[in-house]
């Protein structure tokens, strides 16, 4: 698996193996976050910045428990290193943004327990991609992440002008709608083998 | 009923993480495809949530509260690190099958919620009760989505086949959109029943929400 050539790697990671709609990687921000198209695009950003920055600390980190055979630390490690930059990420938009990060509020500390994130750094560890290999994935990961997310939210925002009858409300709605964008996504399956 | 038992009901019933709370919801999508894995899954997490918020209600005056979040989320890494051992040792069939997801328990958010809403204010029995009951409501919905998905997309239970030969089965259940399309047709079901139930509760008819949009 480790000569795929880069392009592909992105590719398949944006639109034929998106990591929402066909690996249900990232769900919680993805039905909580997406009501609204500009808090869905900065989530989105903040989210692929750090999956980069997880994706390359994470392949450090790995060649070094590998070096000294601690593997089984491998889970331990990447948590810390995703909270770190977890709060690396919150301070750095609390000061750049502060209305950005009130628009996020709790759901910029959950990027920690979005298993996106821990889904790119065991990804990449487990198909043993080098590091340019592991940073294209990650960026791939992370706009096929954005993407799914800014179109639900564009799709509720539509919805929200519309006469639902009150059984089909709330997280019923939103889980078929995933299932449609899912099976449009299913149209690209050819594109990652 | 006594608190012990409405504190173990809880998580099976009123406060079902998946169909209620809709909490922890890559696994329940991704591993679903199959009974097998869905009940392996829920089993993997109901320990792990269980052992997790003993281990956090036991530490729970000695960790301060600054690092507390960092604190819950390396005991449930350690938790899952062991799982994650014990079932490539016992079951690699399960192991290759439910692939990163039993590492992905650690960013599960019902334990993690769990530790933080209940097991960090609770004495050691009390939490392991109510995480108890939770991983079981956990497992339950799983296996709720699993049974459908098996039956539907591969006409199986558990392996065995049910339908006979001529079966043809409904692939697309068992691909990534059945996951969402069963695990909406589960909260409709639900909320149709709690909504007959309010209005037999009370005979007027009631504004049920849907009537307010598009004015």
């Amino acid at each position: 698996m480790g000569t795929e050539s880069l392009s592909h790697i992105f590719v398949s990671a944006v639109l034929a193996n998106n990591f929402v709609l066909s690996l249900f990687l990232g769900l919680c921000p993805f039905l909580g976050v997406s009501n609204r198209l500009s808090t869905a695009a900065s989530m989105g950003a903040a989210t692929t910045f750090v999956m980069f920055i997880a994706s390359l600390c994470a392949y450090g980190l790995n060649a070094l428990l590998i070096a000294v055979n601690l593997e089984f630390l491998r889970l331990i490690s990447y948590i810390v290193v995703i909270a770190s930059a977890v709060q690396l990420v919150e301070m750095f938009t609390k000061k750049v943004s502060p209305a950005l990060f009130r628009a996020l509020g709790i759901y910029l500390p959950l990027i920690t327990t979005n298993c996106a994130v821990l889904g790119v750094a065991l990804f990449q560890t487990t198909r043993e991609y080098s590091l340019a290999q592991s940073l294209a994935f990650s960026v791939g990961g992370g706009a096929g992440f954005s993407l799914a997310l800014i179109l639900m939210a564009g799709l509720r925002e539509r919805l929200q002008l519309s006469d639902v009858p009150g059984v089909v409300q709330g997280t019923a709605l939103t889980l078929m709608l995933a299932g449609l964008l899912s099976l449009a996504f299913m149209g690209f399956s050819g594109l990652g083998s | 009923m006594t608190e012990r038992t409405d504190n173990f009901i809880e998580g099976i019933w009123r406060q079902n993480p998946v169909f209620v709370m809709t909490l922890g919801m890559c696994p329940t999508l991704a591993v679903t495809v199959s009974a097998n894995n869905a009940l392996a899954m829920g089993l993997a997490t109901t320990f792990v949530l269980v052992f997790s918020c003993l281990l956090v209600s036991l530490m729970r005056e000695i960790v301060p509260k600054e690092v507390r979040i960092a604190t819950y989320i390396l005991i449930i890494a350690t938790f899952v690190t062991a799982v994650d051992y014990v079932i490539q040792a016992v079951s690699l069939a399960v192991y290759e099958a439910l692939g990163a997801f039993i590492q992905l328990i650690v960013v599960n958010c019902i334990i993690l919620g769990r530790a933080e809403a209940h097991a960090s204010k609770s004495p050691p029995i009390t939490a392991a009760v109510n995480a108890l009951g939770m991983g079981l409501g956990f497992t339950l919905g799983l296996m709720a989505l699993g049974c459908v998905r098996e039956i539907l997309g591969a006409g199986t239970l558990f392996g065995f086949s049910l339908f006979g030969a001529q079966f043809q089965p409904w692939v697309i259940m068992v691909l990534p959109p059945g996951g969402f399309f069963v695990l909406a047709g589960w909260l409709l079901l639900f909320n149709w029943l709690r909504q007959r139930g309010e209005q037999t509760a009370s005979p007027a008819p009631q504004d049920t929400g849907g009537t307010h949009h598009g004015h």
